[in-house]
């Protein structure tokens, strides 16, 4: 009978999150590895295939070239110990502050620029720098109510940021769905282990969307925008309405009267309060933007400058997520929040830089170019994997528009283990934890969506290009349950049966942990 | 609720129904082909075909006659594209219809796309469309809130059923002569079973008629399906105190007649009759879309996902 993890191959030259390069299973892994080793590799096979099965019965699926396809799940977890993510936790919410302090600036007095800190072009140029943003003000001052930070790991297995997306980050669904679909396909191994838990994420953005409401609205209409399901991520958007039992509105259900947005019910129009919008800045507002568009509703932007509705997350908020912006990270987190950034940037050269892009013209065939407002890995240029024409299309592009690239050295990804054809291979992935801002506090989503490239050696893990998921496991603790503490819960004498709390409580297990410690009460 | 999610809905209603009904004709065709010595294929396929709104068929034979109400995607009039129907209407109103309805929609579609259908014998297709259908459905009473969504669901199913049984009524009605063509109606309806209970040895063509037509009992009968898509209205409009809608006023009009009239009328002219509750059904449907789905309509019979 062959293990799960037998001839699994190493390489020093990349970082594998389970395995070390002298072939011992690092710890967080070590009980999947028994566990895995125990079923043998045919049974996870065959529990691999229920999962598939399972998503494209329940419909998880997401648009590929016009076709829906279930949203490939690979069996294996990524497992992230506790000190680790707490490292990671605080590093994005550090992240996460310094972009809305540089959005409310940006969209006001513009001090940094002042300050010279940064150039003032490279705000004016992006092309997602809505003026006719500038000027609306958040109720709470929240831009970024939902951010999506892609994280991956080097060769050393530092986590480093690879991009931010602060306009409407998606892959929140299948994080909610593949933890249900894990513990429901290996309960033996999901019960073994202590993990956070990330089903609060639906409740969170809900009271994170309430809580910017227009001032006064006593119980706001939230809603889901969506542009419909041919959208690739209508999956989510319904998953994210039904969970937080909101409703999931196209544009033509919505109609603005008077500076205020209306939805059509069957019982007449009725007033929206905030719109979670998953439509981009183009299409959200013919007014203001394309005039073509059928997707959004005329007049939003009107009605959110009036203080009449709220737009989450902001317009305009792709100025601060824009590749180019993205190397001023590390200096708007020192300028704004005076800390020093906790999370490293991938080295990155800016090609309008003349100094940076006669390096980078050079070495074209050994670096990662990309075009600044791409997204879904269009249009990256692996300089390496590329051909002598490509290359040569590629220093046109560059030489035309500079402002619309940067380069970065290839980054080999880290890799965990992967259930493909020929048994259990080394594949690459990232990371993309989540946060919500309610405007009181930075919440980071345990864990967050592991993407993985499917292909060997593939860099790209987006699923428009073929990639997969993980589920992401944050440990709690020491990460281990045993069995028998659970049994022995079963077992409570009659006369101490847990009262039912009347509030449900939000903390986390780690938090409840703690206060349980204080207080003395039972270990749940 | 929003107007497009009741309209989504409510056509997931139709469509549910239609499926199922298509079905039942379908197997109730090809049983006759089979049983009946003496049936003249083409002429029956025709009748069928044009009751179901197809006119232009030139020789129809029993293959056709499957393609256009069984497997074929693109016909409209097929009981796969009205699954497919019910499900992208539920896909648009996903947040609202239940999970476990969706799933159990969503894996009957992965059932049958792909012309996965046609592979099974022509009876296996069709109970196993029934019999999804009627899985979808018991989820949908047991797991959906029965509040407004609920009865539009309700109204197009029940709308859908009045539609479809005057269909299936009216090729009896046009091979009449036949000795079998009631019998073969009641099972159409899947109300054999309980006809014969209900009339033991005393079974009829008139009194066939009578029960598809005026049962109270009988939840397939046209009177009892009226009966249910006006009640489904009347939740609808909130207690008005006159009948407000003109969907309303035409249901509560086809009832009526249905309901009062002399029993012993109730087979004259059925074919007439049975066009006119079509009618009344597309009126009804019109009126209903332009009056709660703020005109979004322009919907008709096969205009497809809503």
């Amino acid at each position: 009978m062959a293990g799960a993890f037998t001839d699994y191959p190493t390489s020093t030259s990349t970082f594998d999150e389970a395995v070390a390069a002298d072939g011992r299973v690092r710890a967080a892994y070590d009980q999947v590895a028994t566990q895995f080793e125990e079923f043998g590799l045919d049974d996870v096979r065959n529990r691999a295939e229920y999962v598939s099965k399972s998503y494209h019965d329940q419909g998880v699926t997401f648009d590929y070239e016009g076709e829906e396809r279930p949203f490939p799940l690979d069996i294996v977890p990524r497992i992230i110990e506790a000190s680790t993510w707490s490292h990671v936790e605080e590093g994005v919410g550090q992240r996460v502050r310094a972009l809305e302090a540089f959005l409310a600036d940006v969209y006001g007095a513009m001090q940094i620029v002042t300050d010279r800190v940064l150039p003032r072009h490279v705000v004016t140029t992006s092309k997602h720098y809505h003026r006719v943003a500038y000027g609306i003000q958040p109720v709470n001052g929240v831009r970024v109510h939902v951010s999506g930070i892609d994280l991956i790991r080097d060769a050393e297995g530092t986590f480093r940021v690879l991009e931010d997306n602060v306009r409407i980050p998606s892959g929140v669904s299948y994080v909610l769905t593949n933890r249900r679909a894990m513990t429901s396909t290996l309960p033996e191994v999901v019960g073994t282990h202590r993990i956070r838990p990330v089903a609060a994420y639906p409740d969170r953005l809900l009271r994170a969307l309430r809580a910017a409401a227009p001032s006064g609205v006593q119980d706001p209409e939230v809603v889901v925008l969506t542009p419909g399901p041919y959208n690739s991520a209508y999956f989510e958007h319904s998953l994210l309405a039904r969970l937080m039992g909101c409703r999931l509105v196209e544009g033509r259900d919505l109609v603005t009267q008077g500076g205020r947005v209306m939805m059509r019910t069957t019982h007449g129009l009725q007033p929206v309060h905030v719109i979670y919008r998953r439509v981009d800045d183009d299409f959200l507002d013919p007014v203001a933007f394309r005039n073509d568009s059928v997707l959004g509703c005329p007049g939003l932007l009107n009605a959110a400058r009036a203080g009449n509705v709220t737009i989450a997350n902001a317009v305009g908020n792709g100025v601060a997520d824009d590749k180019l912006m993205y190397s001023y990270v590390p200096d708007l987190i020192r300028y704004y929040l005076g800390e020093e950034p906790l999370l490293p940037n991938v080295d990155t050269w800016r090609l309008e830089d003349p100094g940076h892009r006669e390096e980078v013209l050079d070495r074209l065939d050994e670096l990662v170019l990309k075009p600044v407002d791409g997204s879904g890995g269009k249009g990256i240029v692996i300089g390496p994997q590329a051909d002598a024409a490509e290359l040569d299309q590629l220093r046109t592009a560059v030489l035309r528009d500079p402002r619309g690239w940067i380069a970065q050295p290839v980054v080999q990804l880290s890799t965990i283990p992967t259930m493909v054809e020929e048994g259990m291979r080394p594949r690459h992935v990232d990371l993309r934890p989540f946060a919500i801002n309610d405007g009181e506090k930075v919440w980071v989503l345990p864990g967050g969506l592991t993407r993985v490239a499917l292909g060997e050696g593939d860099l790209i893990v987006n699923s428009s290009r073929g990639g997969g998921s993980k589920d992401t496991w944050v440990l709690s603790g020491d990460g281990r349950r045993s069995r028998f503490q659970r049994q022995s819960q079963r077992s409570l004498p009659l006369g101490t049966a847990p009262q039912v709390a009347l509030t449900r409580s939000e903390a986390e297990p780690a938090e409840q942990e703690q206060q349980q410690q204080q207080t003395g009460g039972m270990p749940c | 609720m929003l107007s497009r999610i009741a309209e989504s809905l409510y056509w997931i209603g139709r469509y549910l129904e239609r499926a199922e009904d298509t079905s039942r004709l379908l197997e109730v065709h090809l049983t006759r082909l089979l049983e009946d010595p003496v049936v003249d294929e083409e002429e029956v396929s025709r009748i069928l075909l044009r009751v179901m709104g197809i006119d232009d068929e030139a020789s129809p034979d029993h293959h056709t006659v499957l393609q256009l109400l069984g497997w074929d995607e693109s016909s409209s009039t097929s009981m796969v594209a009205a699954f497919h129907g019910a499900r992208e209407s539920a896909r648009r109103s996903r947040e609202t219809v239940s999970t476990e309805m969706w799933e159990a929609i969503n894996t009957t579609w992965n059932m049958m796309r792909g012309n996965r259908l046609q592979h099974l014998p022509a009876h296996r297709a069709c109970q196993l469309v029934r019999e999804r259908c009627a899985v979808v459905g018991g989820i949908a009473d047991s797991t959906m809130s029965h509040d407004e969504g609920w009865q539009y669901l309700l109204l197009g199913r029940s709308l859908e059923r009045v539609d479809m049984t005057s269909r299936i009524i009216e090729t009896a009605a046009y091979s009449a002569d036949g000795p079998y063509a009631w019998t073969q109606t009641l099972r159409a309806c899947g109300a054999h079973h309980a006809f014969v209970r209900t009339y033991r040895g005393d079974a009829t063509d008139q009194r066939a008629a009578e029960f598809l037509l005026v049962d109270r009992l009988f939840p397939r009968s046209v009177l009892f399906a009226l009966d249910r898509a006006e009640e489904a209205l009347q939740a609808l409009e909130g207690g008005t105190r006159v009948p407000s809608t003109e969907a309303l006023r035409a249901l509560g009009r086809a009832r009526a007649r249905f309901e009062f009239g002399a029993l012993e009328d109730l087979t004259v002219d059925l074919p007439t009759r049975m066009s006119d509750l079509q009618r009344t059904c597309s009126a009804v449907n019109d009126a209903v879309s332009s009056h709660f789905f703020d005109g979004a309509g322009q919907t008709v019979w096969r205009a497809g996902v809503r």
